[in-house]
């Protein structure tokens, strides 16, 4: 404005007219002006520092699918809190996977390890319960399981489904053999006396294909009463049993019929046990009944050689003692004996002696050692301690390996140098009935029955001559006799209708009969008459009758 | 071309701002109005100083300006924070193009450019260099007139922060960008006032003589 051109001359206004300015001295101080940038540079610096020191690590999580995961949207959530977010979704060099890349927050970094799990959070109906509802309306986002352990690992493989258990929840994993999985499916509810104390968290096949290893998480402090004696059973859907007491129908939750489940305890009776360690294995038994009789950690294989039939008895029949199941039929054989010449059955037999030795007084002092049970066992078969097969059901024609002591039996003993020793066995209750048939078959054999035929041939002839000569007589009869009799009959009808005439009321005979009856009477009263009168006056038979004296 | 224009400076005189009075100018001193007491200069002190720092605190704030959330959108559903850009990007891809330019310009070029132009101005006149001056004094004009326009963003997310606040359902606040780009467009005002614009034209004389 001052300055813009002016095309008066380049003489200064009058000097005389112009004041002079005030001179005040100079401060020579630094201009304030760069204290903006400098605080502007320190905020800019600060605002760096603290993003790089507030950076936590970056991550790639590998992922079948992308289904729900979008870059810079997608959070990394640790019980609900974010930790960080995915920064990049692409797909694998393969093309097979995706991989996710994620920042995480700051100080996230002992999170991550070898164990660490990621998963995507989506909605699932799973095991009786609704997990991720509120990502239907927020989106999936990934979940975290980190570990225990951090370590620099940074490239994970993250899960298809999320995990039942989670590392930072206190309790306890143990493995369960089972024969199939029944109804039984990840996240199924482990219960202890009907409470539910865990989950199923893993299943998987065995290698071999006989059966399925499951991972079972029990919860603290539950996880106390799993102990080195307790046992598993399948609580999937209703046991219904049927008993002296009647009928009884036992399940473990409404859940567990629909979605089944596992029930655990140590064997009524027995005293708790030790807690199992983490990882211990347990056998999944099918019910509970199978599960408390089972003990068969401890197992006494014997073979026992039959010489009869084994048709009905199969693998896993059990071997009985008095009513007490022992144990159960693990192999059925056929071997031929060069010896003696002939085919034998081997039945190869597991005892439990487990099952026993409660029972025995004592019991696990006396039979602890392997000399002190050959000792004994030689000592029952002394007494006669025989295996037979048994008919266990008469329809059906099962058979079942019965231990028994048989006073009669043959001497025999246990020869303990082969493996499995082999029991003495006797013949069974049905081979014992054949025999008796037999015999009585036999019995029936010898009687003379071609002879006792041709007696009862003649006998018969006979008889059939005397019925033809009956019959003959009676023919007689019916011609000669009966015409007679007809004739006989008619005249007799004929005198009875004469007579039946005679008597009849109207009849003249009748009339006159009745006439003179009545004269009868007539006369009867006349004569009584007299002799009342007679009574009375005797005298007058002799003097007469006298007049009244009226 | 011209003949040699003639300057309140080049005879040293001095105007007062407040009083209007002009003065001799008493060289190496700090001068006062003889009248009314006012600071007297004759160009604005330290005008490239002054501009010179306050581009420099511009330029740094420029960069947490732009990367720094301006706005953080937090509701029942998810929650987020938006970048400048990133707000430009949703624009453009949910089909809003001319917003997005317009977004775009407003928070991005802009600002970049008067940083840009101002800094163009201050070089040269350090240099005190007659390059394009009647073209540098437009430009310097354009700067002054523009800036009051930058807010535009702090406007919108200063009504949005005030309109969308529904505690639990939807809330939304300004992030520590909203702060840095309010600071970059206020900084660079102050910058383009502290500039002197007479300083493009002082040099002429002494190229001439």
């Amino acid at each position: 404005m001052t300055d813009h051109p002016q095309n008066t001359p380049p003489q200064s206004p009058d000097e005389e007219q112009v004041p002079t300015a005030k001179a005040v001295p100079k401060r020579r101080l630094p201009s304030l002006i760069w204290l903006i940038p400098i605080v502007a540079a320190l905020a800019g610096g600060w605002i760096a520092v603290h993003a790089y020191l507030q950076r936590g690590p970056t991550i790639t999580i590998t992922f079948e699918t992308a289904d729900g995961i979008e870059a810079g949207k997608t959070k990394i959530k640790y019980k609900d809190v974010d930790i960080g977010s995915v920064t990049g979704v692409v797909l694998t060099d393969d093309r097979q996977h995706i991989k996710v890349t994620a920042q995480l927050a700051h100080a996230t970094d002992d999170l991550l390890g070898d164990k660490t799990r990621f998963w995507v959070v989506r909605p699932r109906i799973s095991g009786g319960s609704v997990s991720g509802l509120g990502t239907l309306l927020s989106g999936a986002y990934i979940g975290i399981d980190p570990t225990r352990q951090a370590s620099s690992k940074r490239d994970f493989t993250g899960l298809e489904q999320a995990p039942i258990v989670t590392t930072r929840q206190a309790g306890r994993e143990f493995v369960l053999h089972a024969q199939d999985m029944g109804s039984i499916d990840v996240g199924a509810p482990l219960f202890f006396r009907r409470v539910q104390v865990g989950e199923v968290s893993a299943y998987k096949l065995d290698k071999d294909g006989k059966g399925i290893t499951m991972k079972a998480f029990v919860h603290a402090p539950y996880d106390q009463y799993v102990t080195t004696n307790t046992r598993f059973w399948h609580a999937s859907g209703v046991d219904v049993t049927l008993d002296a007491n009647g009928l009884k129908i036992d399940t473990q939750s409404l859940a567990s019929i629909a979605i089944g489940g596992i029930a655990f305890q140590a064997p009524p009776g027995q005293d708790m046990a030790e807690a199992a360690p983490a990882d211990t294995q347990f056998t999944l038994a099918s019910d509970r009944i199978t599960a408390m009789t089972e003990a068969d950690r401890e197992r006494a294989p014997f073979v026992l050689y039959f010489r009869e039939s084994l048709r009905g008895l199969s693998i896993g029949a059990p071997v009985d003692f008095r009513g007490i199941n022992i144990g159960e039929v693990k192999a059925i054989n056929f071997e031929f004996s060069k010896e003696e010449h002939s085919l034998l059955m081997p039945v190869t037999i597991d005892l439990y002696p487990e099952r026993l030795r409660g029972r025995l007084k004592g019991g696990d002092e006396v039979v602890k050692t392997d000399t002190m049970r050959i000792k004994i066992l030689n000592t029952m078969v002394e007494h006669g301690l025989r295996a037979q097969l048994r008919t266990g059901n008469l329809i059906t024609g099962q058979l079942y390996v019965a231990l028994d002591f048989v006073p009669t039996a043959a001497k025999a003993s246990i020869d303990w140098k082969q493996f499995p020793p082999s029991l003495p066995t006797i013949n069974g209750s049905l081979t014992q009935l054949q025999d008796t048939a037999l015999s009585i078959a036999k019995k029936l054999d010898s009687l003379p029955i071609e002879a006792m035929g041709d007696h009862a041939d003649e006998a018969l002839r006979n008889l059939n001559v005397v019925l033809d000569n009956s019959n003959a007589l009676i023919n007689r009869l019916k011609n000669e006799v009966a015409p007679e009799a007809q004739n006989t009959l008619k005249q007799a009808q004929e005198a009875i209708n004469q007579a039946k005439q005679t008597l009849s009321p109207d009849a003249p005979v009748q009339q006159n009969m009745n006439d003179t009856l009545q004269e009868v009477a007539k006369a009867a009263q006349a004569f009584r008459d007299l002799s009342d009168y007679l009574s009375r006056h005797p005298d007058a038979l002799l003097r007469g009758q006298k007049e009244d004296a009226k | 071309m011209k003949p040699h224009p003639a300057s309140a400076a080049a005879q040293g005189l001095l105007n007062c701002h407040s009083c209007g009075l002009l003065s001799k100018n008493v060289p190496n001193a700090s001068d006062r109005c003889p009248r009314c007491g006012t600071h007297l200069h004759m160009r604005k002190p330290n005008s490239l100083t002054r501009t010179w720092a306050l581009l420099i605190a511009a330029f740094i704030l420029y960069i947490p300006a732009n990367l720094l959330p301006v706005m953080h959108t937090a509701s029942i559903i998810y929650e987020e924070d938006d970048t400048i850009m990133s707000g430009v990007i949703y624009l453009w891809t949910s089909g809003s193009w001319p917003l997005a330019i317009l977004v775009f310009c407003a928070s991005v070029t802009v600002p970049l450019a008067k940083l840009i132009a101002l800094t163009i101005l201050a070089i040269t006149a350090q240099r005190k260099s007659t390059w394009r001056q009647q073209e540098r004094t437009k430009l310097y004009r354009m700067v002054e007139f523009v800036g009051r326009w930058s807010m535009l963003d702090i406007f919108v997310v200063a009504l949005m922060v005030g309109l969308v606040h529904f505690q639990s359902l939807a809330t939304i606040s300004a992030g520590p960008g909203a702060l840095a780009f309010a600071s970059v467009v206020v900084i660079t005002m102050f910058a383009a006032m502290s500039f002197d614009p007479r300083l493009i034209w002082d040099p002429e004389p002494k190229d001439d003589d």
